[in-house]
């Protein structure tokens, strides 16, 4: 007796390579969702910052150098953060849950890179503010990076 | 038998000729619209810089401009609007003479932009908003007039609308006009309303649309599904947005949300002109949007 007969090897070969590729894309899948998550977290974390600075600057809140500044100085690391772990590729808005993520982050990775860049660069000039005037004329490059960015690369709402 | 066929076919040609004549483009004829005639000396001359406000809150870019990225004064036209009817064009509305609207006279220009009727008497499709524009003040139209004229010319031809039978037929669109266009308009002078309902028509896309494309106006600003068929347009009513009155300021100057989100979609275009009004007509709309009634 044959235990082994032509039909059900080529099943058993065929049944592992399903269950592998289904291993793999459900790591995929874990990789992805993790850095959409972590990608909410990033953008949770500068609208929390962008806000500390957006309430002085409309009056909501009294202005108070050393939190306006450590706001700066979070954002600025918050926008240097390094896409790799991040912006995984294959974790667009349609194939990953809760991403609004456009293909041309990576398609134009360049472009992409600069409008991180702008926020960077707007909040690194934040981090010495020492009056409202100041903080108010330096807003303007915070929220317009925002926009910026989102025109270009966010997809819309669900 | 025969007597009967008559009247069926009397009856037909009789309603036939009642929606023919019901559908008919109806035109503004100078001596109804007197002030705009330019050798009209009664009115207030056009004033050009006020035009650029009219034209600003109007959005009339945000439709018209030409590709994303080219001037934004330049209308040369372009972009696609899909819907559930087909697909629409923005027309070159630029001040070119054989291809935009730089031979028009101000009362062609009113006509269009207030009853959706061409120089050449036929109905637009009203994903031109005549249905709000239809409530502008006679002194705004001749002075957004005055304003487009300064404007730079394209020679882009306009692109041909792709619309299926029987919404390709452009005299149905005097019945839907009979059906949808409103009874009344707010008074200019109320701004927050004029300003909602007319000049930056934002019922236009917040306010659901029945099965004919013409507004359910008992759900005023509730919100709608996005005709592109991604997401949906949010309710505007003080129960549905819960922000005050800073929150809606705020969000149509800098386009930033209470969360410190950014404004997204067709709201940038729409944030980027309403920040250039002055604060008090943000004001306006702010205290007219928390007078809504809850849905």
């Amino acid at each position: 007796m044959r235990i082994f007969s032509g039909k059900p090897m080529m099943a058993l070969v065929g049944a592992t390579c399903i269950a592998g590729a289904t291993m793999a894309a459900s790591h995929a899948g874990k990789v992805h969702d993790g850095a959409v998550g972590a990608r909410h977290a990033q953008m949770q974390m500068i609208s929390y910052h962008t806000g500390v600075l957006g309430d002085m600057a409309k009056g909501s809140v009294d202005f108070d150098a050393a939190m306006a500044q450590a706001a700066a100085a979070n954002l600025k690391h918050l926008a240097a953060m390094a896409p790799a772990t991040l912006w995984t590729d294959g974790s667009e808005q349609g194939a990953v849950e809760g991403s609004r993520a456009k293909p041309e982050i990576w398609s134009d990775a360049a472009g992409f890179a600069a409008k991180f860049k702008v926020l960077e660069d707007a909040s690194a000039a934040l981090m010495d503010v020492a009056d409202l005037d100041a903080l108010r004329a330096g807003m303007g490059g915070v929220s317009g990076s925002c926009k910026g960015c989102h025109q270009g690369y966010r997809g819309p709402k669900n | 038998m025969r007597t009967l066929i008559k009247f069926a076919i009397l009856g037909a040609a009789l309603v036939g000729a009642a929606l023919w004549w019901m559908s008919a483009p109806q035109g503004l004829s100078e001596a109804h619209f007197f002030i705009y005639a330019t050798n009209d000396k009664s009115g207030p001359p056009p004033d050009a810089e006020v035009g650029k406000l009219v034209f600003i809150a109007g959005g009339c870019a945000a439709c018209h401009s030409a590709e994303t990225g080219a001037d934004p004064l330049l209308l040369a036209g372009g972009k696609d609007f899909p819907s559930d009817f087909g697909t629409f064009y923005a027309p070159n509305i630029s001040s070119d003479t054989q291809y935009g609207i730089g031979s028009w006279t101000v009362t062609e220009f009113a006509t269009a932009v207030t009853l959706g009727v061409s120089p050449d008497q036929k109905h637009y499709y009203p994903a031109f908003p005549y249905t709000a524009y239809a409530g502008l003040s006679r002194k705004d139209v001749t002075d957004l007039f005055a304003y487009m004229q300064t404007l730079p010319a394209s020679d882009t031809p306009s692109r041909a609308h792709e619309v299926g039978f029987p919404f390709n037929i452009r005299r149905g669109i005097g019945l839907w006009k009979q059906r949808y266009m409103p009874d009344s308009y707010p008074d200019p002078t109320d701004r927050g309303a004029y300003l909602v309902e007319t000049l930056a028509h934002c019922g236009e896309c917040h306010t659901p649309r029945d099965a004919l494309g013409g507004l359910d106006r008992t759900r005023w600003l509730h919100g709608a599904p996005n005709p592109s068929g991604k997401g949906t347009i949010p309710g505007l009513t003080p129960a549905q947005l819960e922000w005050s009155e800073p929150d809606i300021v705020e969000y149509l100057t800098s386009g930033f949300t209470p969360e410190y989100d950014s404004a997204g979609g067709e709201m940038v275009h729409v944030i980027e002109n309403l920040a250039q009004l002055p604060r008090a007509d943000r004001e306006a709309i702010a205290a007219y949007l928390l007078a809504l009634p809850a849905p």
